[in-house]
Formats: C-alpha cells, structure tokens, sequence
C-alpha cells in the first residue's frame, strides 16, 4: 500500500476521499482544501475529521457563546485565573490555593459499553485536571438512566456504577457526589457525565502551550493502540447507529478487504496506568520541567499536538513512527486518531529531557520524544521521514467550522405549559397522605442512593467532610488551616423542558443553594449541556433559552461560569431527552469544620426552621411524574436574588454556629427532606403544617428557594432575628424528638423511622441487586 | 528517641498519606496525654531494598500493581517486600490493612486469603467491628470486646480460609476484629453484619505472636469524626506505639 504523503496528495489531486464516512460535510472538505491548497492526506483527513467533530469543535454551540462573555463582569472574572478554553477552569479559593473543577459527558459510549464508557469518563476529566496542573482530589457523577424497571436499564445502570467505581476507586479519588436519575427519554441514551476537582498552589498552574524553540514533545502513558479510532465522530457526534466499526475501516482503506480485526470505538480504560501517570505527573511538576502539557483524550495525538501547537508561539514537527504502539501495523492516520486511554504528553526544554525520562522511569511510565517545537508556522508530521502532515495547527484545533443552526421555539411548547398539574386528583385525607410519602420515598427518583454510592470509595486521601446523601460534597483541601471546597451538580430535565430559560435558571439555583446548604460559599460554575439533536431546530432552541439562562443567572449571582462541556445528538431516534444542562456549582469554607451536616439529632434540643416561601407549584414536580406520569405547565419560580440572600445566611448561621444540619428542598418537596434528615441522623422529629395551607401542597410542592434547617434552642432567636432582620422568610415548622424513632407529622401522620427506612433504603436494591 | 512507622508506597497504594496521617495524629494524641516518645511516619518506596531503621511497618490500602493477576500476588514480591518479611519474623510489629492484608496473606506472613465480595460489588461503608483479642501489638489500647466504628472499602475482601484453619485462629484467639451489625438508640440491630460474605464474620487475624495483624477495613480512615465516622481507629496506632515503647523500655 502506497504512504499517502503530501508530495502524493499534490501529485494526485482527484483521489476520492471518505469524508463523508468520517462525518464531515462536503462544505467542510471543500474547506479544508482551500485550506491547504491541495487535498488531505489520510492523515490530515483524519485529524481534521475529528477536530471538526461536534465533540471537539461545538461548531452547533459556539455561537452562542456570546452569552456568557456578556454576562462575565470584571469582578466575577477577578477570580479565575483560568476559564473557557482551557482543559479545565481555575479559581482562586484563598491562601495561595487554586481549584480547578470540569463536568465532562462521556454518555454515547456509555450506552454501547456501560462498564468501559463510564470508566473512561473518569479517566478523561482526571487528565484534564492533571493537565492544568493540579492533583485530581475529587469525582463526582450525575447519571441520567431510562425507566428503573426497564430490562435494559438493568444492563446500563450496573455496569456504570460499576465502571465509575472501578476506575476511580483504583485512582484513589474519593467519590463525593453526584446525581441518580430515572426518566424515559434516556431509554436509548443515558448520560454519564463525570466531574472532577483538582487543587495546586496558585504558582503551580499549568497552560497547555508549547512554546520555545527547540523545546521537546513527549508522549507519555500507556502505549497508542486501534482503541477508540473515530470515538468523537462517530458516538459522540451523530445520531447513534450502532455501526461501531464503520470509521476504523474508513480511516485505513487498505484494510477493508483484509482480516484485520477492528475494535470498539469504545476505549478501554486501565485506572492502574492512570494513577501512576498522576503520581508521575506531579512529579514532573514538583521538578519544574514541564514547559506546556496536555491529555489524550478524544482525538487523541491529532488533538493533544494540534492544541499544543496552536496555542504556542511557533510551529511544531512530530515523527510519528517514534510513536509507541500496542498493535502491529497501524497506519499514521489510526495513529493520530486512536484515543488510547492513559496519555499525556508535554512540551519540555531540550537540557531537561534527562531529568523528565528518568522520573518517568521511577514510575515506569513509557515516555518518548516524539518531536520538537520548531520556529515555522504549521505542525509537520512526519512518518519514516516522509511528511504526511502539514497544516497550520489553529485550522485544526480552533478554527473549525461555525454553524448557525436555526432556532425556533416549538409550536408544542404552548400546549405543554397549557396543560397545567392543577386538575390532577391529590391525596387529602391523612391516609391518603401517608400512602403518597411512602410512594414518593420508595419511588427510584428520590429513593436512597446508597446501592449506588456504596460502590464507590468516599474515604480515600483522608479530606472527604461531605458526601452523597448530602446535599453537595465537600473536602478539606488545606490539613493546617481547616479551607476546602464544596461541589454540587444538578438539573430537574423536566423544569428544563417545560422551560428551558427558567428551568436551567433553577439548575443554577439548586446546585448553588446545595453548596450553601453545607456551609461554603458558593463561587464559580461549570456545566455539561446534554440535549438532543442540533438539527432540530427545537432543541437548539432549548439550547439557545438554557445557555442564555445560565449566563444571565450567573451574573445575577455574581460568579463566573469556568468552563463546560456540550454534548449534543442524544436521543433515540427522533426523540430527544429532556434537556438537561447539568450545572455544577463550587463553593470554598474557610474551615471545614463548621461544615453543617445533613441529618439531625447533632444538639440536645433542635427546633425545625423551614427558611424561604412554599408556593403551589407542581408543574414538573416529581408528585406530578410519578403519581400521575404528568408533565405540563410551568415550573416553579425562581428568584436568584432570594437564593443569594439565602446562601448568606446559611454562610453566616454556619460561621457563628447557629445552625446544626440543614437541607434542601427539592425533589419530592418537603416531606422527602424532613425523612431523609431523619433518616440519615437516625432522630425522630415531629412537624406541624401551617393550618392555612393545604398539608399536600406543604409536604409535596417543588417550590425553589427554599431550606429545612435544625437550629439549636438556644440559638433559636438569635438565628430568627437574623432571618427577620435580612427579610428572609422562615417559619418555625416543627422540633427534632432525640427519644423518639418516629417521624410525626401533626394531623397527618406518624411515621416510624424504621418503616420510612425500609421504604427508603430497599427500591433500589430490589431494582438492581 | 523517636518510633518510626514506615508506610509503604507501591504503585497503585492509595491509603498511604492516610496511613502516615493517622500516625501523625497519634503521636498528636500520645503528646496531648503527657508522653515524652514521639511517634514518626517514614515514607517506604517498593523498589528499595531498604526499611530505612523503621520500628514497626503498616502496609496501606490501594491497588499495588493494579490489583492484576490476584489482589496482592504481585506486591508481594517486590523488593522491600523482602525486607519486611524478614523483620516480621523478627518480631516487627506490621499492620496490613486492606490491600496491606491481601499482601501479608500472599506472602504467607498471615494464613487464608481474601476474595471478591459475595454480592461481586465494591462495598465502601461504615463498619462496626468487634475487637475479640486486646492483646495484639496494635490492639492494646481497647477494652476486650469493645465495638468500634470504621470505614471498610473493598472488593476482594470475602475472608476465606478452609474449616480447620478457621478452627486453629478461634482457639488460639487470633481472630482480631470480627463484623458485627449496627444497633440503633433503641436496641435493635439495623442491618446486615458482614458486608462480603467473610468467613465467620472475621475481618482482621494476627499471626501465633501477635505482632503481625491484618485487617480489611481501615482504621487510619477511622482518626476523626470530622472525616470517618469515629477516631476509633487511632487506638490501633496508639497500641503500636506502646508496644514499640514496651519493647525499649
């Protein structure tokens, strides 16, 4: 077979190309042909087809990143010293700390191999942390899944549990939180999105550029194999076929007629390789001898080369055959595309070469020149001395294609908010009551949590403070002075649905008022918008509404959006999920030991305080789903200058020790967050409704803006003073019993604590054990 | 003169700063109490031929060489590895904790063997245990029969050994910590006690001496009640520490 070479493409400019099996349009391909003036080699194809990919390009989302330049004002971007376009954001958190936190999707994989396809969505985001130059210290995982019951989603839901604990228990990094949810739009496409934190010292930050002249490119980590070839254009990218091979063959023609096995476009992940390539990447850092850097991850070398290139001062050359590989006879094009998992590479100065190679050695971590920084302007690929690549890096890493893809709110979207809850039949007597708390507690969107958790390690590295069933995970970054960081993502798909604008609006809400709930200060945002397909002008309209209403809320409350991540093309056939920008809200305490905890029973005599207002508000609530399988109307309000307002006071009582647990209220409204208080202090408590209300719209409403707090008596006034004093609504709801093992809920019901467990605790483990 | 605790690092070992951390917060806790001798976490490496003059060795959690082929099989042959077994039956006091214990069980310094949980899942939950022998070199600081509280985290942790060597650890009291359930305010027993299927409930073994003891769950994640569930956990190293100032004294 003859090496495609640009001399050979010059000569033979009439060669017919599989760009359209590579996914790229035939407007693309005629630009990259104005590009460079000829046709693509093979490989230039390759690395153009998957940096154009929607995955590694948002070429359907980049326009509307106008959003969130508008909405960053000075003093929220005073505090990143790193955002959007980097690996991953940077915030200063204080005393010379640095935290850098990422939301990645990993979910089209995810679906063709649960196990493997979440695994490797840990892997990835580590990297990117890595790759900022910080050590990994937390994940965190918001799973969307099809319906509990649904054969299928017994096959998914383990094998990702499984593969998020495999991975990242085996790195060492403590699993903090996360989301489980169940609705049928994700039958066909789950969402695995993966989260992960880093800290370094502020002086440690790391950029991926490669500048210097002369200076060296190294590859390190595991070897490059056929895994994973064409993983961001073809899962990633388009709607899902099943056809898993198809790209593998298409980038290696010669292959087509021959024997050769193919693998999976699902990479397959080695979380031991991973974990000492972090120890030997902190190393390298500790010794000062990494100039720029930057993982393997979709796209592989095109991309980790291309990005490098781009984003320093001058040209770079690569010889590719110095490439290590697992597989005998991959062409420059399968190596340029693999994403082999586990690779990082970095740009050193030539005099510490020695000193990088030798700290690799004492990890035994293969790492290997590949190429240079060179003062010409294009990234020049060379194989065996021949060139096959030669592009200017930018029109590979950043200057692909822009696509203005109509939008346009769906004629359907009146009659969804039409068909408001309000004619739904309730439950009024205290039996029927009773039976409806029982039902939402056991039901698989609010049920507990802890067959999944379990299998993921919370203790590990000795910081963890928070974790699931809190409401946002929290560890101590500093062992001297007590400072951590609190994490929290959320997004209600339904809110979202019913409108896109206010419902990503209460995502922000929800994430920001989570980490409040545990004490810190919430202080910067990432995200990672799943939705459906951007050729539909439907979606990109929910699209459009929920990147508007996520910059504008930001500003609102006055903290940055980092970084995020897009994931679009998920859906089962026509049909789209839910929307769901998921948003991740980070938050810093200055000493982690007056974290407030999430169960009650912490003081001798606590009194119930539920701060902020209940409204009639069952427009995609979960009552509204599970008990009549209802979506309609609006969602609940929301009020961002509440949830600040709100977020400081729990600052505040957390600072002067006025308030000893709290939680939310969402999901399931407050019936779901007085037994979960109960239930994970083991502390019976007794409620008294407001007599002006309806019982069922106080237990159940989804009202936004709102915490359930257990107050010691003797702080009692001075914290309701406090409250009065700033405007913010409260009323005195009930007192915690420490002798009682029941949860009583004055004219309604009681409740013993160990039926609630039982209902609790045994869906899920019924559902998947 | 200061007792030094090496904290083995192999790649793959995860618990090892949580390790040397537990040993810093009992020296803390033996400083608060009036005692004079410090206790010093001494980082071990591997690759080395070399347990740097330490008093007593903790062989930490984590996955040492990706947990491939069988959790520990390949730890157990590393080079300081040599070295600890050699000390051990000198009289070192060594703890193996998790992976630390399915080591100290490949290299045959502990009998029996650990294997995947009964249910196949990794289990990471709050775990009370029973201390049925006080009389071990880490075990000292409790009163016989004492419950404590602490995080177990594994998925090869199943306890298995066969009928008469079951038989042998009973009647010579060297099952050290065995799983029991939790039991709420009121009395009654929540839950089930052993999280993996262990054998006889067992969850951590000595050696015939004493000074060798291997357990799955993790006292050095058990050192505060700001990130465990207890500080129960320092004991073990406390324990330690009196048995190495026994030994000077």
């Amino acid at each position: 077979m003859t090496l495609d070479t640009v001399k050979h493409a010059e000569s033979t400019p009439d060669t017919a190309q599989p760009w359209a099996e590579l996914g790229l349009k035939d407007d693309e391909y005629a630009r990259i042909r104005e590009i460079l003036g000829r046709r693509p080699t093979d490989a230039e194809l390759a690395m153009y087809s998957v940096m154009w990919s929607e995955h590694c390009s948002y070429k359907s989302s980049k326009v509307h990143w106008h959003y969130w330049k508008e909405n960053t004002t000075e003093e929220m971007r005073a505090k990143m010293l790193a955002g959007i376009g980097e690996n991953a954001g940077v915030v200063d958190i204080g005393d010379g700390w640095a935290v850098t936190f990422k939301v990645e999707s990993h979910n089209h994989p995810s679906y063709v191999e649960p196990y493997q396809g979440a695994a490797t969505g840990v892997g990835g985001i580590v990297r990117d942390i890595i790759a900022m130059g910080a050590r990994p210290l937390a994940v965190m995982d918001p799973l969307r899944f099809g319906a509990a019951d649904h054969p299928d989603t017994k096959r998914v839901l383990p094998g990702v549990v499984a593969g998020i604990g495999g991975y990242g228990n085996c790195l060492g990094l403590p699993n903090i939180g996360g989301e489980v949810v169940f609705d049928d739009t994700y039958q066909g496409n789950p969402l695995v999105n993966a989260m992960c934190i880093g800290a370094m010292r502020t002086e440690d930050l790391h950029l991926a550029h490669a500048s210097g002249v002369g200076n060296k490119v190294m590859l390190f980590g595991a070897r490059t194999g056929l895994d994973g070839i064409g993983g961001v254009s073809v899962l990633a990218s388009e709607t899902f076929s099943g056809d898993e091979s198809g790209t593998a063959s298409s980038l290696d023609p010669a292959s087509r007629s021959s024997a050769r096995k193919k693998l999976p476009s699902v990479q397959v992940g080695d979380p031991f390789t991973e974990k000492v390539l972090i120890e030997c990447c902190l190393e390298l850092f500790r010794e000062g001898i990494v100039v720029g850097i930057q993982d393997l991850g979709g796209a592989g070398l095109s991309c980790a080369t291309s990005e490098l290139a781009s984003a320093g001062d001058g040209g770079m050359r690569v010889e590719l055959d110095r490439v290590p590989l697992r597989a005998s006879g991959m062409t420059p094009a399968e190596i340029l595309s693999s994403e082999s998992q586990e690779r990082m590479c970095a740009v050193v100065k030539p005099e510490d070469v020695e000193a990088f190679l030798r700290v690799c050695r004492k990890w035994d971590v293969i790492a290997t020149e590949i190429g240079e920084v060179t003062d010409g302007d294009n990234l020049v690929i060379t194989w065996h001395g021949e060139t096959v690549v030669d592009v200017p890096p930018r029109t590979v890493a950043h200057e692909g294609p822009e696509y203005h893809r109509p939008f346009a709110r769906p004629a359907e979207q009146d009659i969804l908010q039409a068909a408001t809850p309000d004619l739904l039949s309730r439950p009024s007597t205290p039996e029927e009551l009773r039976e409806t708390i029982l039902a939402m507690i056991s039901s698989p969107n609010l049920a507990s949590r802890e067959w999944v958790t379990q299998q993921y390690d919370r203790y590990v590295r000795g910081g963890t403070v928070l974790s699931q069933p809190c409401d946002s995970g929290m560890i101590r970054i500093d062992e001297e002075t007590g400072r951590g960081v609190a994490a929290a993502t959320d997004c209600n798909g339904r809110f979202v649905k019913l409108d896109p604008y206010t419902g990503t609006q209460l995502a922000l809400a929800e994430a920001y008022r989570n980490v409040a709930t545990g004490g810190a200060t919430p202080l910067a945002v990432t995200n990672c918008l799943n939705f459906g397909s951007p050729e539909d002008p439907g979606v990109m309209w929910q699209f459009e509404q929920a990147v508007k209403g996520l910059a504008e809320g930001c500003r609102e409350l006055g903290i940055p959006v980092t970084g995020g991540n897009v994931s679009f093309y998920n859906q089962t056939g026509d049909t789209a999920i839910l929307p769901t920008p998921v948003v991740g809200v980070l938050g810093v305490i200055d000493d982690v030991r007056r974290r407030i905890p999430t169960g009650i029973g912490n003081e001798a005599g606590e009194s119930l305080l539920l701060l902020g207002e209940t409204r009639e508000e069952f427009g995609g609530s979960e009552w509204a789903h599970l008990v009549h399988g209802h979506l309609g109307g609006t969602p609940p309000k929301v009020d961002l200058a509440r949830e600040k307002l709100l977020a400081e006071i729990l600052v505040a009582g957390s600072r002067d020790g006025m308030i000893s647990a709290a939680h939310d209220l969402s999901d399931g409204g407050l019936a779901q967050t007085i037994v979960e208080m109960a239930l994970i202090g083991q502390t019976g408590a007794r409620l008294v409704l407001d007599p002006d209300m309806d019982p069922f719209v106080q237990l159940f409403s989804e009202s936004a803006g709102r915490v359930l707090v257990a107050v010691p008596r003797s702080e009692e006034l001075r914290f309701t003073e406090l409250c009065s004093a700033r405007g913010m609504p409260w009323r005195k709801t009930g007192v915690v019993v420490p002798e009682s093992d029941a949860l009583e809920i004055q004219d309604v019901a009681t409740l013993p604590l160990d039926e609630l467990r039982t209902a609790w605790e045994g869906t899920l483990p019924a559902l998947f054990d | 003169m200061t007792a030094k605790v090496g904290v083995i690092t192999f790649p793959g070992t995860l618990d090892d700063v949580d390790a040397a951390r537990a040993v810093r917060h009992a020296d803390r806790e033996a400083c608060s109490q009036g005692r004079a001798r410090e206790l010093e976490a001494v980082s071990l490496w591997h690759g080395d031929h070399d347990l740097r003059g330490v008093d007593a060795v903790v062989v930490p959690g984590g996955f040492s060489y990706g947990d491939y082929l069988r959790a520990g099989a390949i730890a157990r042959f590393a080079p300081v590895m040599g070295e600890v077994i050699e000390a051990a039956r000198n009289g070192m006091p060594v703890l193996g904790i998790c992976n630390g214990f399915q080591i100290l069980c490949e290299a045959g310094l502990l009998p029996g063997a650990l294997v995947r949980n009964h249910k196949l899942h990794f289990v990471c939950r709050d775990q009370w245990l029973r201390v049925e022998n006080t009389s071990t070199a880490w075990t000292t600081r409790y009163e016989p029969g004492a419950e404590i509280l602490v995080p177990v985290k594994n998925g090869e942790g199943a306890y298995m050994a066969d009928e008469p060597t079951l038989d042998a650890l009973e009647g010579d009291g060297r099952v050290v910590f065995r799983y029991v359930a939790e039991t709420c305010s009121q009395g009654r027993t929540m839950g089930a006690a052993n999280p993996n299927g262990s054998r006889r409930d067992i969850a951590g073994i000595s050696d015939p001496t004493g000074r060798i003891v291997g357990l799955m769950p993790h006292p050095e994640h058990a050192i505060d009640a700001l990130t465990g569930p207890s500080d129960d956990g320092l004991g073990m190293f406390l324990s330690a520490l009196d048995a190495l100032q026994g030994a000077a004294a």
